[in-house]
């Protein structure tokens, strides 16, 4: 059963290109392993599963990483209970990559593919990065193109494509001794089979004794998007950070939205903790509908509730312990990290149609979840 | 229109100095400065497993998607 059609191809994309620009240009990254264990709990839907992340350099001028990631879902959300039955299924994903150095350059190739029983992504990626003026001035160009496949558990001849393209440019300058800013644009084209093959709109029926019926929702064959993002980090007086950033977003669905987020990070010893909020809101894409006149009213349907118009917010609370500062055989440090994130989501315009009110008045839904996060890293 | 006139020859002129400057931009920040700015505290990104992961999820969650931009760096710490 497929989770999130098209997102999963999403997070493949900005996985691989995280790991291609994390690379400080003119210095290879470090070499580090990580062992995550993360878990999503809320609205009915439980998400865990390892992330298993290593980095090593090979030579003075090449870094090869490799990431292993497993989600095992168990889903009895909203949807799932108003329009399907609850179902469990599992997401494995790995992805390999290289960064190249020469010069002030940094050039960087990744490769991912994650396969589910219904879905299946294949992400190519690259990117350059450039140091200029000093060193004060890192320049990006990414590209990633993704082709996924996706299935239906039921119907074994069922199978459609989609081709998604991203297109990436960011700038990370060095301001003050005290100030580094960053600005990144993303431009992303999506062809294909967009929607999800099991998901329903619902429309007015009279013939129906609760007053409604479903039909299946059918999505543009395209979506591109826009998106510019800006974030800068202050050194307080006292050792400790302040990190704030903004992004608008805007795609043809007619789907914009702005987020912001600030942080506050507080070393103490061999601790840091950290503090952070973001804040999200949306408009909905413009066939998005909680409730269609009739059946077939528009040319495109969705009820997705991710479409609809929406506020987030999300408050995160982190703490990592170092250890090992010494170095313990090839080992040269490592910490533990753990942090917890609130999400709560507000719709403004998706019911939650569980309950038995009358057609056209159920209370608006709301999302509450919890994210867990669990993991260790080895620097050698 | 004078006006008009001026902004013109004042736009000029930046972009003159602008252009003049790209060839010998001196760091304003020198490498001996930056020993703030190479404390792990002030990494934009210092757990990449953990940004790719919370990122997944509210693409999940969320109708938009990216822009996030990644760490990138530029501290010349090295």
């Amino acid at each position: 059963m497929i989770t999130n059609v098209k997102r999963i191809g999403l997070g493949v994309a900005a996985l691989l290109l995280a790991l291609a620009q994390q690379s400080l240009a003119g210095v290879l990254p470090d070499d580090r392993a990580d062992l995550l264990y993360h878990l999503y709990d809320g609205g009915g839907v439980e998400i865990d599963g390892p992330s298993l992340l290593v980095r090593k350099k090979v030579g003075k001028s090449v870094s090869v990483v490799g990431n292993y990631y497993v989600d095992m879902v168990s889903s009895a959300s909203i949807d799932v209970i108003t329009t399907a039955s609850p179902y469990t299924e599992e997401r494995k994903q790995w992805s390999l990559g290289m960064d190249y150095l020469r010069g002030n350059t940094t050039m960087s190739a990744n490769f991912t593919n994650s396969e589910e029983s219904d879905f299946d992504a294949t992400t190519y990626s690259f990117s350059v990065s450039q140091d200029m003026f000093g060193d004060l001035t890192t320049l990006t160009l990414s590209y990633a193109l993704g082709d996924d496949t996706v299935g239906r558990s039921d119907n074994p001849d069922f199978s459609r494509d989609n081709t998604r393209q991203h297109y990436g440019i960011g700038l990370t300058q060095i301001l003050t001794r005290n100030l580094i800013a960053s600005l990144n644009f993303e431009t992303i084209t999506d062809e294909g089979f967009l929607n999800n093959p099991y998901r329903s709109v619902r429309y007015l029926d009279s013939a129906n004794p609760i007053g409604y019926s479903f039909e299946p929702e059918l999505y543009p064959a395209t979506r591109t998007s826009n998106a510019v993002g800006l974030r800068a980090r202050y050194y307080l007086p006292y050792r400790a950070a302040i990190q704030g950033e903004y992004r608008y977003f805007a795609d043809t669905w007619d789907i914009t939205s702005h987020t912001a987020a600030i942080t506050y990070v507080h070393p103490m010893g061999d601790w840091t903790f950290e503090a952070k909020y973001r804040w999200h809101d949306q408009t909905g894409a413009h066939f998005f509908r909680d409730l269609f006149q009739r059946s077939e009213q528009t040319n495109f349907r969705g009820r997705d509730k991710e479409l609809s118009p929406m506020t987030s917010h999300t408050f995160k609370l982190a703490a990592s312990y170092e250890f090992l500062r010494d170095g313990w055989n090839f080992i040269d440090r490592g910490s533990v990290n753990f942090s917890v994130d609130f999400l709560q989501v507000d719709y403004d315009e998706f019911r939650d149609i569980s309950g038995d009110a009358v057609v056209g008045t159920e209370p608006l839904y709301a999302l509450d979840a919890t994210v867990y996060q669990l993991f260790f890293s080895f620097w050698y | 229109m004078k006006l008009k006139n001026s902004l013109k020859i004042t736009v000029l002129a930046v972009m003159g100095a602008m252009l003049g400057a790209c060839g010998s931009i001196e760091p304003w920040v020198k490498p001996y400065e930056r020993d703030r700015l190479a404390d792990p505290i002030m990494f934009l990104d210092a757990n990449p497993v953990s940004t790719a992961y919370i990122q997944h999820v509210y693409e999940a969650r969320e109708g938009a998607r990216g822009g996030e931009g990644a760490a990138g760096g530029g501290c010349g710490c090295n």
